[in-house]
């Protein structure tokens, strides 16, 4: 018999970057991305809400990052931080997980989302519990650990409030920050009224009045709460310091009441020190909820005699971010430190909506996280779609706050999905040059210049060659059509300015 | 298992997602590139200056926070004591070492966390008094160290439903950075902005879930 934890395996696959796996379909879409999308976007409520919503965030971000002078400095700080812990990922976290437990926390690795939803029932069945309350976490949707938890007779209370209006109505998340955010006020109230039992029948659609019927809603189970679960925002290595950013102090009930706090953690989440937390906390509030600084950050260390949860489980998980690490620019999509920031500036999440994207990661850093994660895996793979769910306008670069190239990535990730067929069509091949030609924002930035030239020289209202690199391949394969006067992005810069 | 098939070796999860993230990053490149830090690390007012001060009161209000600056330690208490009055509040908590002078005029019922209170005498009390261990100008924040016997473990000024926290000018800094610097990373603590918000319906901030719907902030600092 082997132990928990343990599995026995040829030599080979010892240390073979793996794939996730996907238990319950959170990762890959049931369907293509264009399906879906068109089913959305035939969805005028879905689309007002989605608009009023996204306009909303991007005003109060614009607004707060111009407050700050150093910002550009701020994000390349960030960058640096991310790119330099992907560098020293093993080594870091083997000092992480000293720190923690050196604190009294007791740490476990979960090689995919199979495994570590194993490891947290099995900590939960420990402590005889029948409920946990858990503040939002994507490491837990991505593992379905709702589920998981559920089929093993346990029932998990999302706490937060948006998260809970999408487990009330049975829905599915849509957005990181705001999973609800394709519900506007009265389909809320709506949701308060059909599924809790002892709202007042006359609830308006008041916000403040449903933020009240949440709190009256979960007070008691939080108050009798034995075991949280939760996520982390960052970790940092030489400490053993773990910090969760929220709003509405349902993630300091989970971390703080119970008796047994267990945090599900992408292995990703590391910092170095703890000094790298005053880049953090300056970039993430501002990019995601457009405040200065969000309402409660709580940052613990293992366990405190005396204080909070008396012990404290904590589950790394790899779940496919050893495959994306490999990738020498495919790994920034794990610098993302979930602000959405580039969901809100995009055109084609505005429109489509989360859901479109089949995964619980959507926007334009879904669309070039999922399909690394996964794999893509022959041609039919839906996650493959993913990549093309982008005009490539660049908003999503300008907003992101540790400056993820995605436009890049997602051009990349083309190629990628280009590589999975097993017979290129002629349409691939002009991808995979054009992945070349587009290979930055910088560079795609010179093959536009040099297509509007194009305009002085396509009398005949068509072009045949192109400078620049990997153009050449391109035209080879196709004519282009005399570009307009303007270029798309520079038509976005003029019309939706730079920070919105 | 073990053994099952010649030439198989028992891995832990922890050893084989280690040897993966090591073969990835080598694969994936493994120079550590020199971080940036061309962001100021220090603020643009020296900490406990007029200036800071200024601005941490209009962050705090931005945020619905009710600012009572008080020139004087010796304020404090008459300050605290009107704050509980006008509230309606009977009974607070207050962690093991709050200054008795902050309480001096409160005629509320004060209940020392010491012995620790359970929950539920936590839930049944209006108010918590505590003080804080840095105040961040530029982002209207204060933070509470939980092993500070000013401050208390987390839970008194989580659960009733009204803080009041005193915060001395000395402890005022303009940025984050400094904040952060002040900081114990090994304590628990918690950053507060604010009384608890949501951002969840229609991505508009509304005030008021979980935490202390009412926060007074008894900011000490002298007038310039
Ligand atoms: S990719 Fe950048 S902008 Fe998008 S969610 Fe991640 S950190 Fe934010």
């Amino acid at each position: 018999m082997t132990d928990p934890g343990v599995t026995d395996l040829g030599v080979t696959d010892l240390g073979m970057p793996t794939v996730a796996s996907d238990p319950y379909g959170h990762l890959r879409g049931s369907e293509p991305f264009p399906v879906a999308a068109r089913r959305s976007l035939a969805d005028t409520q879905l689309r007002q809400n989605l608009g009023h919503a996204t306009r909303t965030i991007r005003a109060k971000r614009a607004g707060v990052v111009a407050e700050v002078d150093d910002w550009e400095e701020l994000r390349r700080a960030g960058e640096g931080i991310k790119a330099d812990v992907m560098a020293r990922l093993p080594e870091l976290l083997v000092q992480f997980e000293e720190a923690v437990t050196a604190r009294g926390g007791v740490v476990h690795w979960a090689r995919d989302a199979v495994e570590a939803n194993r490891i947290v029932v099995d900590l939960v069945r420990g402590t005889g519990a029948q409920e946990v309350v858990k503040v939002k976490s994507m490491a837990t949707q991505e593992t379905g650990l709702n589920e998981a938890l559920g089929e093993a007779g346990i029932a998990a209370l999302e706490t937060d409030l948006a998260e809970l209006i999408v487990q009330l109505s049975d829905d599915r998340p849509s957005h990181f920050l705001v999973p609800a955010i394709h519900r506007n006020r009265s389909e809320i109230r709506d949701i308060f009224l059909r599924e809790m039992p002892d709202v007042d029948p006359e609830l308006t659609d008041e916000p403040r009045l449903l933020a009240m019927a949440a709190r009256a809603h979960l007070r008691r189970k939080f108050l009798s709460a034995r075991v949280g679960i939760s996520g982390v925002n960052f970790a940092v290595a030489d400490t053993g310091t773990i910090s969760v950013v929220e709003s509405e102090g349902n993630g300091r009930m989970c971390l703080t009441l119970p008796d047994t706090l267990i945090t599900v953690m992408g292995v990703e989440k590391i910092v170095p020190t703890w000094s790298d937390l005053e880049v953090f906390l300056q970039l993430l509030p501002r990019s995601s909820t457009g405040e200065r600084m969000n309402p409660y950050t709580s940052t613990w260390s293992g366990v405190t005699p005396g204080d909070g949860p008396q012990t404290f489980h904590l589950v790394l998980l790899d779940n496919g971010r050893s495959n994306v690490l490999a990738s020498p620019d495919g790994r920034q999509a794990l610098h993302c430190i979930r602000c959405s920031a580039c969901l809100n500036v995009c055109p084609v999440y505005e429109r489509a909506g989360g859901h479109a994207y089949g995964s619980v990661y959507p926007g334009p850093i879904g669309a070039v996280l999922t399909p690394q994660l996964t794999g893509i895996q022959g041609t039919d793979d839906v996650s493959a779609s993913l990549p093309y769910a982008s005009t490539l306008c660049g908003a999503c670069f300008d907003a992101c706050p540790v400056r993820i190239d995605i436009p890049h990535l997602l051009v990349q990730q083309r190629a990628a999905a280009v590589d999975a067929h097993t017979r290129p069509t002629t349409q691939d091949v002009a991808m995979r040059a054009a992945a070349a030609a587009m290979s930055s924002p910088g560079r795609f930035s010179l093959v536009e210049r040099a297509l509007k030239l194009g305009r002085l020289i396509g009398r005949s209202g068509r072009i045949r060659s192109v400078p620049g690199p990997g153009a050449a391949a391109w035209f080879g394969a196709r004519d282009m059509p005399t570009p307009p006067a303007e270029t798309f992005r520079q038509w976005w810069a003029r019309t939706r300015g730079p920070s919105s | 298992m073990v053994g099952a098939h010649p030439g198989t070796v028992v891995v832990s999860a922890r050893d084989e997602v280690l040897a993966r993230l090591r073969a990835a990053r080598d694969a994936g490149g493994a120079t550590a590139p020199e971080v940036p830090r061309e962001y100021r690390r220090s603020g643009t007012a020296p900490p406990g200056s007029a200036e800071v001060v200024d601005r941490l009161v209009e962050t705090l209000t931005d945020y619905k926070a009710t600012v009572h600056r008080v020139a004087d330690e010796d304020d404090v208490s008459a300050t605290i004591a009107d704050i509980l009055e006008n509230a309606g509040v009977t009974t607070f908590v207050a962690p093991p070492g709050l200054p008795a002078r902050w309480l001096g005029e409160v005629t509320a019922r004060v209940r020392p966390d010491e012995p620790p209170l359970s929950v539920a005498k936590l839930d049944a009390v209006d108010a918590v008094v505590t003080g804080a261990a840095v105040a961040i100008a530029d982002t209207g924040t204060f933070v509470l160290d939980a092993l500070a016997p000013d401050q208390g473990r987390r839970a008194i000024t989580l659960v009733p439903d009204h803080h009041v926290c005193v915060v001395r000018a000395a402890d005022v800094v303009s940025s984050v950075p400094e904040g952060i610097a002040r900081l114990d990373p090994t304590h628990p603590l918690t950053f507060v902005s604010g009384p608890s918000a949501t951002s969840d319906i229609e991505l508009d901030r509304v005030e008021g879930v979980h935490g202390p719907r009412r926060l007074d902030v008894v900011l000490v600092a002298p007038r310039a």
